[in-house]
């Protein structure tokens, strides 16, 4: 018993017969956790919809207030950060530790970029007195009551995915500690696989955000 | 238990997890661009009058943003039936959240949910 134990990748968890169990498993955790994740902002896609189809052009107009090229840029931003997490992947799986450090920096480095313009579109809103609440002005509106509801709703949709996101950097930035110090090799590499698919479902949360926010008739006569 | 077993084991070498597909680099730059030129194209497609349409085109090219992510970046394409089951779960539920709610909005008739 001694004997079979001291071949055991030092990983490997003694309720596991080896470490693709393992991995499958732990791969299935993070897949349920992003299920009840589905649900969540599925619920606050739920609450968009019916308000919008109750006051199209409400928000339509409130829509024409956001910046189109900093969403646009942004969705590339994250877009890039999901091509250089599946390197760090990619690199993890080969066992490449120089490889799996540059990319998750880059990873790093473009979520941060990402929640500066993030920043800078914020501020923007308190600048124009359009953040809900006793100082919403939004004089040029037709509708502002609603107009303050689509504004409601993009600041709690926005700032919860942007929460996930600082959340996203914590944990690559603990992944990049571990990448420093040889952690994962060939055969063991599953916290970068299961932290991949945490980043990449936040990527496709902002791929709904960007459309649904940003793009309502933008061909309309309220248009710029 | 042989030598060769241990040293497979160990810290560094040994094989790669076999649960988990290698994808090629060359994969994973195809899926970048596909994304970034649907980007690009609901973009431009926002600012054209489709009427209804275009809210129906964003969210087809959404969706399949979504599933090139899920398939390819998230490596779903290559996991078990059983990881399969999980993801189609949660869509499904997302559905019925969705679906059933909107059955009865959309089903009121004019006058529902007025402010002021």
């Amino acid at each position: 018993m001694a004997g079979a134990h001291a071949t055991q990748h030092p990983k490997l968890q003694h309720h596991f017969d080896n470490l693709d169990q393992q991995f499958e498993a732990s791969a299935l955790g993070m897949w349920l956790f992003l299920v009840t994740e589905i649900l969540f902002f599925g619920g606050l896609f739920l609450a968009y919809l019916v308000y919008r189809i109750a006051y199209p052009e409400a928000f339509a107009e409130a829509s024409h207030e956001l910046d189109v090229v900093l969403g646009g840029v942004n969705t590339a931003v994250l877009i890039g950060s999901s091509l250089t997490m599946a390197m760090a992947v990619w690199s993890a799986q080969l066992g490449k530790r120089s490889g799996q450090m540059l990319f998750l920096a880059l990873t790093i480095g473009l979520g941060l970029v990402f929640l500066g313009i993030k920043a800078v579109e914020y501020s923007h809103k308190f600048e124009h007195g359009l953040v809900p609440g006793p100082n919403f002005r939004f004089e040029s509106a037709r509708n502002p009551v609603p107009a303050q509801l689509f504004f409601s709703l993009y600041f709690v949709m926005t700032g919860i995915h942007a929460l996930h996101m600082i959340v996203g950097i914590g944990i690559m930035t603990v992944l990049f500690v571990m990448a420093f110090k040889g952690r994962f090799t060939r055969a063991y590499h599953t916290p970068v696989e299961v932290s991949g698919l945490y980043w990449h479902f936040v990527d496709i949360v902002w791929i709904f955000l960007f459309p649904l926010l940003y793009l309502i008739d933008r061909h309309g006569p309220v248009g710029h | 238990m042989t030598h060769e077993m241990t040293a497979a084991a160990g810290t560094n070498g040994g094989e790669m997890q076999g649960a988990t597909h290698l994808v090629p680099i060359r994969v994973y730059l195809t899926i970048f661009s596909i994304l970034m030129i649907l980007t690009a194209v609901t973009v431009g497609v926002s600012f054209v009058d489709l009427g209804p349409a275009n809210t129906l085109v964003a969210i087809v090219i959404a969706v399949t943003k979504m599933m090139l992510v899920i398939l390819y970046f998230m490596h779903v394409r290559y996991s078990s039936r059983l990881t399969w089951a999980v993801v189609g779960g949660g869509f499904f539920w997302l559905a019925l959240l969705l679906l059933l709610t909107l059955a009865d909005y959309l089903t009121r008739g004019p006058g529902w949910l007025h402010y002021g």
